[in-house]
């Protein structure tokens, strides 16, 4: 395999063409226009169909018709833009087709800022638009991470029939680094998808939908989709455990950009006889809480610290997880600001000195 | 039936053989029928998927034999876009209210037409949104009385309706759209050749096509199914004049 030195936003697209996905339907928003870019020259080249919409509402449903024909579809766009599509994402969620959406974060909350941010967490974790449902969230920490998680997104999508999401900030968009491309790419298989509207010459018409106006009818969909997730919860929990061991008296939990400068401060601690672990969640959701307590509960841990790059959205979960068992401490920068290692590493010291504040996330 | 008879009337095969939830005298079913008997027509049943709207419209896939997608409202000509781009072997439809096309689905409507997106959008325009109980809708006739305009639209607050036939014939991007209306049989034939020529310049790759149909909501016009015909032919057909507005063959001789 060939290492190539491309930009993020350029390997992402890349990498969605080798999985086979070369419909892709968007709208202009900054820090991710080298996706689009990319692909209005790429994908002439390979028979596929770039649209530039009118708006990001506009993409959504555009990617609602275009995945009911069973092919792989997908779009990139940053935080505001993927707040617009939240409509149509609920559709697929209720009528469970196989989405995948990029999302290359940056500051908020309204127009914000354009610099990279982890703000979006509760929007992509939690369902985002209206009503039950969740979409299958995966951060990658590095371009050649973001390349395997972008094919292994569309594979996932299509084996739930569920939006699945890449979410990524803009410091993975912009960045530069060496990825690989899988030569022959092999999927396990995923499910015949007989549920596309290819018209009916032969058999039933098929409906795509999301309208139950019987409650018990709407119910059912609605649990149909709560077991899926459930599978998503035993089968597809992903993380990275970045030098664990019995002597870690801080778990860090973090993940993205904002894990590798976590991992970069674990490095220069252990340099000074501080062992500090940190797991790192690949799939947000589902979300490694069962992990994430076994190591927190390991006796010699003294708090479990979330960092990110916002006031504190994962921490929550984090908090869930640990169930109490120990505190848990959260630091984070916003708006745009990415924490250097010196003021994480500073914030652990503190922790050790036992000098950190109670209140550790905006609603702690 | 025997070699002597034959049937010269029959439900469309595209056509389901159900009762439909539309109201005495509403024209929704009239309009219906006639695209079931240009699919059956045309032989394209088969490969057709329709949109539906958010409104009354939404339950037509319960009447059609044919796939279909059931589209957040408004956002039907943005999910045809998508079906069609990615499987321009199908023919793809959209079926929109007043409300749906010409009030939250405007900026869909307008840049497929623009990026001359090649489905059809069968319009039905009533003047009132039917399903959520008879508000005022951006059609609604001045004066016009509704639940949200009970003492009549008044245009200095609310404006004019907004014709979207004529409107979208301001696009350069050639272009198929008509209006037509269902309220008498004559009418009704004139409607079924603008269905069949919208589905024809879709079938040969040509162009978008729009066919605005002219209808009636008896129920929340609070009038009889008679009185309605009457009222749209004395009150919305002097404002939203019958015609073709746009074909893609003017737009070649220019």
């Amino acid at each position: 395999m060939t290492r190539i030195l491309m930009k993020g936003n350029e390997a992402i697209a890349e990498a969605a063409i080798r999985a086979g996905a070369i419909y892709y339907f968007a709208y202009p928003i900054t820090p991710q226009n080298e996706v689009g870019e990319y692909m209005a020259r790429r994908l002439p080249e390979v028979g596929g169909v770039f649209v530039q919409a009118e708006s990001e509402v506009a993409v959504g449903n555009m990617l609602f018709g275009a995945v009911a024909s069973g092919k792989r579809v997908f779009t990139s766009s940053s935080s505001p833009g993927i707040s617009l599509m939240q409509e149509a994402i609920s559709y697929m969620a209720g009528a469970r087709l196989p989405v995948v959406l990029i999302n290359i974060m940056r500051g908020g909350p309204g127009l914000g800022g354009i610099l990279p941010s982890q703000a979006d967490y509760f929007q992509s974790t939690k369902g985002g638009g209206h009503g039950d449902y969740r979409v299958l969230v995966l951060a990658p920490s590095t371009l050649q991470e973001a390349v395997d998680l972008t094919m292994l997104a569309f594979h996932l999508a299509d084996k739930y029939c569920n939006p699945t999401m890449v979410l990524a900030d803009g410091m993975i968009g912009q960045m530069m680094e060496p990825v690989e491309f899988p030569e022959n790419y092999v999927e396990e298989p995923v499910p015949p998808k007989d549920w596309a509207t290819t018209g009916c010459q032969g058999r039933a018409p098929i409906i795509i939908k999301s309208l139950a106006l019987d409650p018990v009818v709407l119910e059912k969909n609605n649990l149909v989709l709560a077991e899926k997730y459930k599978l998503m919860k035993r089968d597809e929990i992903r993380f990275e455990a970045y030098k664990i061991n019995p002597k870690n008296r801080i778990l860090v939990v973090s993940y993205g950009t904002m894990a590798r400068i976590c991992q970069t401060v674990i490095d220069e601690l252990e340099q000074e006889n501080i062992s500090v672990g940190l797991l790192r969640p690949i799939t947000l959701f589902p979300f490694p809480a069962k992990e994430i307590l076994a190591e927190a509960i390991k006796p010699n841990i003294e708090s479990v610290l979330t960092v990110e790059m916002s006031m504190g959205q994962m921490v929550e979960d984090v908090e869930w997880a640990v169930k109490d068992k120990k505190p848990v401490e959260f630091y984070g920068r916003t708006g745009g600001i990415v924490p250097t290692p010196e003021e994480v590493k500073d914030y652990i010291m503190k922790i050790l000195a036992k000098e950190t504040p109670a209140v550790k996330s905006w609603n702690g | 039936m025997n070699e002597s008879t034959h049937a010269i009337f029959t439900r469309p095969q595209s056509f389901r053989d159900v009762v439909t939830h539309y109201c005495p005298g509403c024209t929704h079913g009239v309009i219906h029928r006639l695209v079931a008997e240009v699919l059956d027509e045309f032989g394209i049943r088969g490969r057709t998927v329709g949109v539906a709207p958010v409104g009354c419209g939404v339950f037509i896939y319960n009447y059609f034999q044919t796939d279909f997608l059931e589209a957040p409202h408004g956002r039907a000509p943005a999910l045809a876009t998508g079906l069609k781009r990615v499987s321009p072997e199908l023919i793809v439809f959209t079926y929109q209210g007043d409300g749906d096309l010409a009030s939250i689905g405007t900026a869909e409507i307008i840049h497929a037409a623009n990026r001359g997106e090649k489905f059809t959008t069968i319009f039905v325009n009533n003047a009132i949104y039917g399903m959520t109980g008879g508000q005022m809708a951006p059609t609604t006739m001045p004066g016009q009385i509704t639940t949200t305009s009970p003492r009549g639209r008044n245009v200095e607050e609310c404006g004019y309706p907004i014709r979207m036939a004529e409107l979208l014939s301001t696009l350069r991007t050639p272009a198929y759209i008509e209006r037509v209306a269902v309220h008498t049989p004559q009418n009704i034939v004139r409607a079924k050749k603008a269905i069949r020529k919208a589905f024809q310049y879709q079938i040969d790759g040509k162009c978008f096509s729009l066919v605005e149909v002219l209808s009636t909501c008896p129920t929340n016009w609070g009038l009889t199914p008679n009185e309605s015909l009457n009222w749209l032919e004395k009150t919305m057909q002097p404002y939203y004049p019958l015609g073709v507005f746009k074909t893609p063959d003017a737009e070649e001789q220019k």
